[in-house]
């Protein structure tokens, strides 16, 4: 079956209004991950900390170059994702209207190929 | 939207919906009918124009259905009187009660009073939100044949008087044992599929692993259900290596264990540990022994002697001439073929386990094992003859030649 990633992209408008009712905004994930494990569904879920705590790794020269916080200019930055097993990208996207997510954020719906879909060439590194 | 946009929205809806208008109406049939209806109504006009709230609208319109049947119902007018205040407004869910209200269904749906067949086909449908079409193409069976077991159920659950409620305490554990093997049953028939020309319904499976999940978000305190959750992850786990490319079965010791889902294989670690927190029970020890198996770099590295012992303590909790011959197996590969043997002729002797193909295809493998071919090779031809399973078949009709 094919697995379904809902990765939230947040933008600082919408991480900021989510800050704003921090509370509520967990307490409202929380109940869409019992509805999803009730569901049969939710394989994992991970909300990310500040991008600015993280750092980026660049392999654009010959050694990789590590900088600190958020990658490059980017507006929406990742902000947590859902793993999902579901029957089809539909109900991918029926639970993604659901995500408790705040205003002016995205949800980006990103499908998982299954095992039987990799490359069986023994050539393949794995 | 289209039709797996309804679709989607259903499968995510329909336990709930169903529930909550059994709770409503109490008549599971009629809630049954007045969903279905919904659906139908929404397949036509959600393409033409897209409900704001989809769930919402599934769940108005599937009780307005409920309604007008309990109108026509004359006989029933006092309970109309009460639904016809308020038709048109939804009723909030509430979450606390629908939980339990989604157990009750699928407590109704593997009743005792119905079925094998009907128990499979009304949980798949009810619970799990599949049309008669995707049920008939998971069990082979024609659509008419579903739809009309799915009627004659309803029929008896109405004519037995089955209550929507939970199982009274006296009776939950062997209620919810019931309700493990309908979803046992319904994951055997993707794993090893008993006819036709697949060996795996990977979609089948999939249904009994996510109706799995939901009892155990719904009985978090029930250790078999996680056993069940554990026993069908780490089986599945193993399904992308368990088919060649062409289809054909590759059997354990074959199999590149690279290619075994290592997240599947984490998520049955993880309902094993929860399982066992107070004593394993049968679909425990066979998730222990799956897990056993997970945790093998190969088959000479696995631990045949745990296996043993789990298999024993299986034979003991639930006996059964499977748990017997699958002892045998694990035997032969902890003390040798000829231990084995015993074990299986045993099981000949007492006719345990008449008419399967199971029986000669291990006996044949373990006389192999020991150099006696003719003997191996006629064990293994029965065996084909016994099998229902083409590819399972063609496997053993390929050793069987191969012993000369």
């Amino acid at each position: 079956m094919p697995k379904y990633l809902l990765i939230m992209r947040g933008t600082d408008e919408s991480n900021a209004a989510m800050m704003a009712s921090i509370e509520e905004g967990i307490a409202r994930t929380r109940l869409f991950i019992e509805e999803m494990m009730k569901a049969g569904v939710l394989l994992g879920a991970e909300g990310l900390d500040d991008p600015g705590q993280g750092a980026v790794v660049d392999f654009s020269g010959e050694a990789p170059v590590v900088t600190d916080g958020p990658y490059g200019e980017t507006k929406e930055l990742f902000g947590g994702f859902f793993l999902l097993d579901v029957a089809s990208k539909q109900e991918a996207v029926e639970w993604a209207k659901r995500v408790p997510a705040a205003p002016g954020s995205k949800i980006e719906i990103r499908r998982v190929p299954g095992e039987d879909e990799v490359p069986q060439d023994s050539t393949v590194q794995r | 939207m289209g039709t797996a946009d309804v679709e989607a929205v259903w499968r995510i809806e329909s336990a709930r919906i169903v529930a909550a208008l059994t709770r409503f109406t109490g008549d599971f049939g009629l809630a049954e009918d007045a969903a279905q209806e919904a659906v139908a109504e929404a397949l036509v006009s959600w393409p033409l124009a897209s409900p704001a709230n989809p769930a919402g609208w599934l769940m108005a319109t599937a009780r307005r259905r409920a309604i007008d049947a309990i109108r026509r119902r004359t006989a029933l007018q006092d309970r109309y009187a009460l639904l016809a205040t308020d038709p048109a407004v939804d009723e909030e869910i509430d979450p606390d009660r629908i939980d339990d209200d989604v157990l009750a269904l699928m407590f109704v749906s593997c009743h005792p009073v119905l079925s094998p067949e009907a128990r499979v086909a009304l949980t798949l449908r009810v619970v799990g939100g599949l049309s008669s079409e995707e049920i008939a193409r998971a069990f082979l069976v024609p659509v008419p044949t579903v739809q009309a077991r799915i009627t004659r159920a309803k029929k008896t659950i109405a004519a037995a008087g089955v209550p929507f409620e939970l199982p009274p305490a006296g009776e939950r554990r062997e209620r919810l044992g019931g309700v493990l093997s309908v979803l046992y049953v319904i994951f055997t028939e993707g794993s090893t599929a008993t006819s036709g020309d697949r060996l795996l319904r990977p979609d089948v499976a999939y249904e009994a692993i996510r109706l799995t999940r939901t009892l155990a978000a719904l009985q978090p305190d029930e250790p078999e259900v996680h056993g069940l959750l554990a026993l069908c992850e780490l089986t599945a786990a193993r399904f992308p290596a368990r088919t060649g490319p062409d289809g054909s079965p590759i059997l354990l010791e074959d199999q590149d264990r690279r290619r075994w889902d290592f997240s599947a294989t984490r998520r049955g670690l993880a309902a094993l540990a929860k399982a066992s927190t107070r004593g394993l029970g049968p679909y425990g020890l066979q998730a222990a022994i799956a897990a056993t198996h997970a945790s093998a770099p190969s088959v000479e590295a696995t631990d045949w002697d745990r296996i043993v012992v789990l298999y024993e303590v299986l034979g003991r909790v639930a006996p059964s001439p499977v748990v017997e011959l699958n002892r045998a197996v694990a035997v032969a590969m902890a003390s040798g073929p000829a231990q084995a043997l015993a074990i299986v002729d045993e099981l000949i002797a007492l006719d345990r386990l008449p008419g399967s193909h199971l029986v000669p295809t291990v006996r044949g493998e373990l006389l192999a094992r020991l150099g006696r071919r003719p003997e191996a090779r006629a064990e293994l031809e029965l065996a084909a003859r016994l099998c229902a399973n083409q590819r399972e078949r063609s496997v053993l009709l390929r050793k069987a030649a191969a012993l000369g």
